[in-house]
C-alpha cells in the first residue's frame, strides 16, 4: 500500500512540463490533484518511472471568459469550480454536478483536467462537457489543439490524448443565457460514483423544448448523448406524453453494462427515472 | 531516482524543512518524520477519511498527497487545532454525546466537522450527514456525531461555544 519509487519533477512552465513528457513518454505521468492517480500508485496499479507535478504551472488554474467561450484551466479544483460565478453563469451543468463528485476533501484537491484526462465512464464532468458541446484543449511539444468532448472520450479510461500531450483546459462555447440546466444522479451513497447520472442542457421556452441535450454517465464505456430521446423532444411541448416518448426512446439510446454495482436492467431503469424527473422539472 | 527532495512547510504553525523521498505520502511524513500520530491511516486510497488534515485552510486527504506537494503549504493536523483550542467545544460535544468509541476516525471527523461549521455555521442534520459521508466510522452509527456537531453549531451561534483559548 505504498507506491514504488519514482522520479519527481516539478516543472515551472508548460514548455518544461511538455519536454519532460516527451522525455518519459508513457513512463511519465502528469500529477495534478492526484485524487485518482495517487490511489492507483498506493495500490501499485500504476508504477510510472516519473511523476510530472504540474501544480506550479502559472495560470493553469484560471477560469476566464474568452472570445471562444468559458475557459476552465486544467488545474482548477472541483471545489473552486463549484462556486465560480462564471461557471454558474456559462457552464451551469458543471457547477450543478460538482457537489456530486466525491467528498469535500477530494474536491479541494481534484482538478478538472485530471478528471477529463482520466476519462472514468462513471464520472460526472465528462457528461457535462458533452451536454455543453465543450472542447478539450491539449498541448503537445510545439503544438496545441482542441478536440470536441464527443471525440475526446473514446472508451473506459481511454481518450484521444497521445502520451506526449497534456490537457490544459476545457472550453465551453458561448451559448444563449436563457438555457436551462440540470444535473442529477443516483448513487448507493453520497459521494460514490454514480450508478447513472444525467446532465441536461436545453432551451425551453413556454414549455416548448427548442433545443435539448441529454448526456448520461455510468451507462457505457464513455459518457453518452441520448440522441433519440433528444430528437423526440426537439420543438415539442414538454407535456406528459412527449416526455414519456423521450423516456421510451432511451431503450434504443442506451445499452448499459451490468457489473457488481448494478445490473444492466437496473441501470436502464434508473436512466429512465432520471430523465423523467428532469423533464418534469423543466416542463 | 531522487533520494531526497527539499521540503519546507508550516505544520501547526511551526515552520520546518526536511528532505523527503518523493513517494512519501503527506500522512506518513506527518506520522513518521514529525511523530504527529493523531492523523490516522486507514485505507490509503482516499475512501475512509481517517487521514483528513487541512492544507492551506482546506481539508484534504493526507494519504492522497505526496509530502513534496505540501512544499510551501500551511498544514494543520488534529494536534494543531486541538492545541489552539479551535475545536475544544467540538471535542467536548463528541465526548458528551458519546460520538466516539474506538476513536480511530475521530481526528478526521473533528477536522471535517470544523471545516463544515466554518463554512456553514448553521448546518442542519442533512448537511452534517453529507459532510460526514466521506469519513467512515465503524463503531458509532454516526447519529451521535450528528448530534454533537449540531449541538456545537447551536452553542457557537449563541456565543456560548469556543474553547479556553478563544
Amino acid at each position: 500500500m505504498k507506491p514504488p519509487p519514482f522520479a519527481y519533477h516539478r516543472p515551472a512552465s508548460l514548455d518544461e512540463a511538455l519536454a519532460l513528457l516527451e522525455r518519459y513518454g508513457s513512463d511519465g505521468r502528469i500529477l495534478a490533484g492526484g485524487q485518482s492517480l495517487v490511489p492507483a500508485l498506493n495500490m501499485r496499479l500504476a508504477a510510472p518511472a516519473a511523476l510530472i507535478d504540474i501544480n506550479r504551472l502559472p495560470g493553469l488554474d484560471a477560469i476566464r471568459l474568452a472570445p471562444e467561450g468559458l475557459v476552465i484551466g486544467a488545474l482548477a479544483r472541483h471545489a473552486d469550480v463549484e462556486i465560480a460565478p462564471l461557471v454558474l453563469r456559462h457552464a451551469r451543468p458543471i457547477a450543478l454536478a460538482m457537489p456530486h463528485v466525491g467528498h469535500r476533501a477530494i474536491r479541494t484537491r481534484g482538478t478538472i483536467g485530471g478528471s477529463v484526462a482520466l476519462a472514468d465512464p462513471a464520472a460526472e464532468l465528462p457528461a457535462c462537457l458533452l451536454a455543453l458541446d465543450a472542447r478539450i484543449r491539449v498541448a503537445g511539444p510545439g503544438s496545441q489543439r482542441e478536440i470536441s468532448a464527443q471525440r475526446f472520450f473514446q472508451g473506459i479510461y481511454t481518450t484521444d490524448l497521445s502520451p506526449h500531450e497534456m490537457v490544459t483546459a476545457v472550453v465551453v462555447p458561448p451559448g444563449p443565457a436563457d438555457w436551462t440546466s440540470r444535473f442529477v444522479e443516483l448513487a448507493r451513497r453520497h459521494g460514490d460514483y454514480a450508478l447513472v447520472g444525467l446532465a441536461a442542457h436545453g432551451h425551453v421556452e413556454n414549455s416548448i423544448a427548442r433545443e435539448m441535450r441529454l448526456a448520461f454517465c455510468g451507462v457505457g464505456p464513455t459518457p453518452l448523448r441520448a440522441t433519440r430521446a433528444e430528437a423526440k423532444l426537439r420543438g415539442r411541448a414538454l407535456g406528459p406524453s412527449v416526455r414519456a416518448e423521450a423516456v421510451s426512446a432511451l431503450e434504443a439510446d442506451l445499452d448499459p453494462p451490468g457489473d457488481v454495482h448494478a445490473s444492466s436492467a437496473l441501470r436502464r431503469h434508473l436512466a429512465r427515472v432520471l430523465l423523467a424527473w428532469v423533464l418534469a422539472s423543466m416542463a | 531516482m531522487d533520494a531526497g527532495i527539499p521540503l519546507s512547510l508550516t505544520v501547526n504553525g511551526v515552520a520546518l524543512s526536511r528532505l523527503v523521498e518523493p513517494r512519501t505520502s503527506l500522512v506518513d511524513f506527518l506520522r513518521y518524520e514529525l511523530e504527529l500520530t493523531g492523523t490516522h491511516v486507514g485505507c490509503e486510497h482516499g475512501v475512509c477519511g481517517a487521514c483528513t488534515v487541512r492544507v492551506d485552510g482546506a481539508i484534504a486527504r493526507a494519504c492522497l498527497m505526496l509530502a513534496v506537494q505540501a512544499d510551501g503549504a500551511r498544514v494543520d493536523t488534529i494536534e494543531g487545532v486541538a492545541g489552539t483550542g479551535e475545536v475544544f467545544d467540538l471535542q467536548q460535544a463528541f465526548a458528551e454525546e458519546n460520538a466516539l468509541q474506538c476513536g480511530f476516525c475521530t481526528p478526521g471527523m473533528l477536522l471535517t466537522a470544523q471545516d463544515l461549521l466554518s463554512r456553514t455555521p448553521d448546518a442542519g442534520s442533512d448537511e452534517i450527514r453529507e459532510a460526514l459521508s466521506g469519513n467512515y466510522c465503524r463503531c458509532t452509527g454516526y447519529h451521535a456525531m450528528v448530534d454533537a456537531i449540531r449541538k456545537t453549531s447551536e452553542s457557537r451561534r449563541r456565543g456560548t461555544g469556543g474553547g479556553p483559548h478563544r
